[in-house]
Parts: C-alpha cells; sequence; structure tokens
C-alpha cells in the first residue's frame, strides 16, 4: 500500500513539474516562410533561421506626419485593414480592438496600427476625424493611409486578402484579420477580428507575447 | 410534511412564474415580429450599431433612445430603407456620419426589423404592422 502511494506521489510530482514548466514558457506561433541560414562561426557550422518579417513602410497617419517602423521600435503591435466609411465588417473589427486598446491604454509595450484602403477618400484628417469619433485620444493607436501599391503591397506581407472590388458593399474587400506582429517584425498571431471567439483568444495571447517581451 | 413540499412546490413555480412573465406583456405576434426582425438586425445593422443597439464612439449612434424612437417613429422605416445623413442628436451626444440604406428590405421586413429595436433597445410593446410601415414610405423625404 505504502509502496503505491509513494508512487503515486512520484506521478503527481513530477507532473506538476511538467506542466508548470510547459505553462510558464506558453509563447506564441512565429508565422510565415521560413529559410535556414548557413553560416560559420568559429569554424563551425550554425544553421540560423530566417523568418517572414515585415519590411520598413512610411506612411501618413492621421496627423499627416510621416509613420515608419520606428514608431514600432521595441513594441508589439496589432495591423489591421479597414476604411472609414465601410459598411461591412470593420464596425465590429474596430469595436473589437477597441477593446484591447482600452485595455493596454498607457502601456508603451504596445501599438495599434490601421491601415486605411481607401486611398482615395480617406485622407489624414478623416481618419483624424474617424479617431475621434471612435474614441482614441493618444498617439498609441495609429491610423494610416498610402498609395494604393504601398497599402495593397504591405497587406500582402500581413498576410491579409485587400481587394479594389466594385461588386462588393463599400467598394472595397478585405479580410478582418487582427494580426500581431513582435519586435522583432514577425508575425505571432491572426484572429478574424469578426468573431467573438477569436476575439477573447486574441485578448489572451497579447497577454502570452507582453509576457514574453516583458 | 407532505404540506411542507407543497407549499416549496407552490413557491418555486410563482417564482419561475415571475421570471419568466417578464415578457408576457408582449403578444405572440409581436415576439415574432421581433424573432424575425432579430435574424435581419444581425445582417443589416448589427456591424455598426452593435449587438445590444449601443452604437460605438460618436459614429454610430445607440439605438436606445427611447424618446428619438418615439418622436421619430414615422421616419424610421424611411431611414432603414434609405439610410440618413446630416447632424442627429440622440441620448443628448451629436452624431453626424453618413449611414446607408438598405433598399431591398421589403415593408414586411421593415416592420420585423423595427418591431426587434423599439421592442429590445426601446420599451415599445407593440408590432410595427406592414400596412403602417407602406405608409410611411410613401412619406420618404428622399432628400435626407
Amino acid at each position: 500500500m505504502k509502496k503505491y502511494f509513494g508512487g503515486a506521489l512520484a506521478a503527481l510530482i513530477s507532473s506538476v513539474i511538467l506542466y508548470s514548466c510547459s505553462s510558464s514558457e506558453k509563447k506564441l506561433p512565429i508565422y510565415g516562410e521560413r529559410n535556414p541560414i548557413e553560416r560559420e562561426v568559429d569554424g563551425k557550422k550554425v544553421i540560423d533561421t530566417v523568418y517572414h518579417t515585415i519590411p520598413n513602410f512610411s506612411f501618413l497617419n492621421q496627423d499627416s506626419t510621416a509613420l515608419t517602423q520606428d514608431f514600432f521600435n521595441g513594441k508589439i503591435y496589432v495591423a489591421n485593414f479597414f476604411f472609414t466609411h465601410c459598411p461591412s465588417i470593420c464596425p465590429t473589427m474596430q469595436r473589437n480592438l477597441l477593446k484591447a486598446y482600452e485595455k493596454y491604454k498607457g502601456n508603451d509595450k504596445i501599438a495599434f496600427l490601421s491601415h486605411s484602403i481607401d486611398f482615395k477618400y480617406d485622407q489624414p484628417s478623416v481618419l483624424k476625424d474617424y479617431a475621434n469619433k471612435l474614441g482614441v485620444d493618444n498617439d498609441q493607436w495609429q491610423f494610416v493611409t498610402g498609395s494604393k501599391a504601398d497599402i495593397y503591397g504591405i497587406a500582402e506581407k500581413y498576410m491579409v486578402y485587400t481587394k479594389e472590388d466594385a461588386n462588393v458593399p463599400g467598394g472595397y474587400d478585405h479580410q478582418g484579420y487582427l494580426v500581431i506582429i513582435d519586435p522583432e517584425k514577425r508575425i505571432r498571431g491572426a484572429y478574424d477580428g469578426t468573431n467573438e471567439e477569436q476575439v477573447n483568444q486574441f485578448l489572451k495571447d497579447l497577454d502570452v507575447i507582453l509576457a514574453e517581451y516583458k | 410534511m407532505i404540506r411542507r413540499y407543497f407549499f416549496a412546490c407552490i413557491s418555486l413555480v410563482s417564482i419561475l412564474y415571475f421570471l419568466f412573465s417578464c415578457n408576457t406583456d408582449l403578444s405572440v405576434e409581436t415576439m415574432q415580429y421581433a424573432t424575425n426582425g432579430q435574424k435581419l438586425y444581425v445582417t443589416h445593422c448589427q456591424n455598426c450599431h452593435g449587438a445590444k443597439g449601443e452604437g460605438l464612439g460618436k459614429l454610430y449612434p445607440p439605438l436606445t433612445d427611447v424618446h428619438f424612437l418615439q418622436e421619430n417613429r414615422s421616419q424610421l422605416a424611411c431611414i432603414v430603407k434609405n439610410g440618413m445623413s446630416g447632424e442627429i442628436k440622440v441620448n443628448n451626444t451629436l452624431y453626424n456620419q453618413q449611414m446607408p440604406g438598405v433598399p431591398q428590405l421589403s415593408a414586411v421586413d421593415i416592420a420585423y426589423v423595427l418591431t426587434y429595436v423599439t421592442t429590445y433597445f426601446g420599451d415599445s410593446k407593440t408590432h410595427f404592422k406592414k400596412e403602417e410601415i407602406e405608409e410611411f414610405l410613401k412619406n420618404c423625404n428622399t432628400q435626407r
């Protein structure tokens, strides 16, 4: 009997240790293509993995100033694509991103970046008015506009589908993903910003990645 | 002992009755209109106005202003069908954003969705009738 008890205790302790290790080291996956690169260090071959990253960019923000990757140095940020008079998925997506903005407001480790895909209408003044009315009153959430080629090009880098399409309501077709980018510019998560379950997971995962880059 | 069980049962039944009787002041027909209207609301209105009619910031007005719903009762059908623009005051806050209409909705669809909005977010106890909506739509000011 005593033997069984000891065995059970050992099993319990080891499972607690195993479990606590795995839970404290929980990290978000890294998305996108990866390439192994071989190089020599002190005569030994070392293989590095090169991950898909978001390239540098320069867009006009809601204050009509240029916004580049420098703004996000050392920060985690969440990117998405929308337009101000979008009648379909955008309001729901922005309502959900607003939850994250309000939760982490004042935390300088995290920022938000909304790209307008309506390069014709959404000038900085329109974006400013939209941001104010949404309830964004600091620079932690950036709203940017750019040329069609630049915006649609960077959307591909975030793996979000965008297209000008006269056949859909509002004139632009796009996906409502909220994409988490880490300070190394790698994609760490993508969540459907119109799906309540995925938005809840998104909010949880932001805590996970913030813990990783404490 | 049996008596005690009997009283317990009676009180349980009456508690349940009070709990579920909140909705009984709406007629079955009104409830049916509201249920049909909810589906249309989710498809055409919820993105902007929210699942609880709460609106979004100062972009999209909430649909919970009982006075607005009452005062503009005869205009609501036109707003749903043709959209609206210009400044409006809802819950003492000014809103000025263009709203697209949903022109494909029929009169009975509009009756459903307005019944949902006015009974769930407002305090209405009755439903909009199809004939009533048809009359409202004849008098729409298309200049809005």
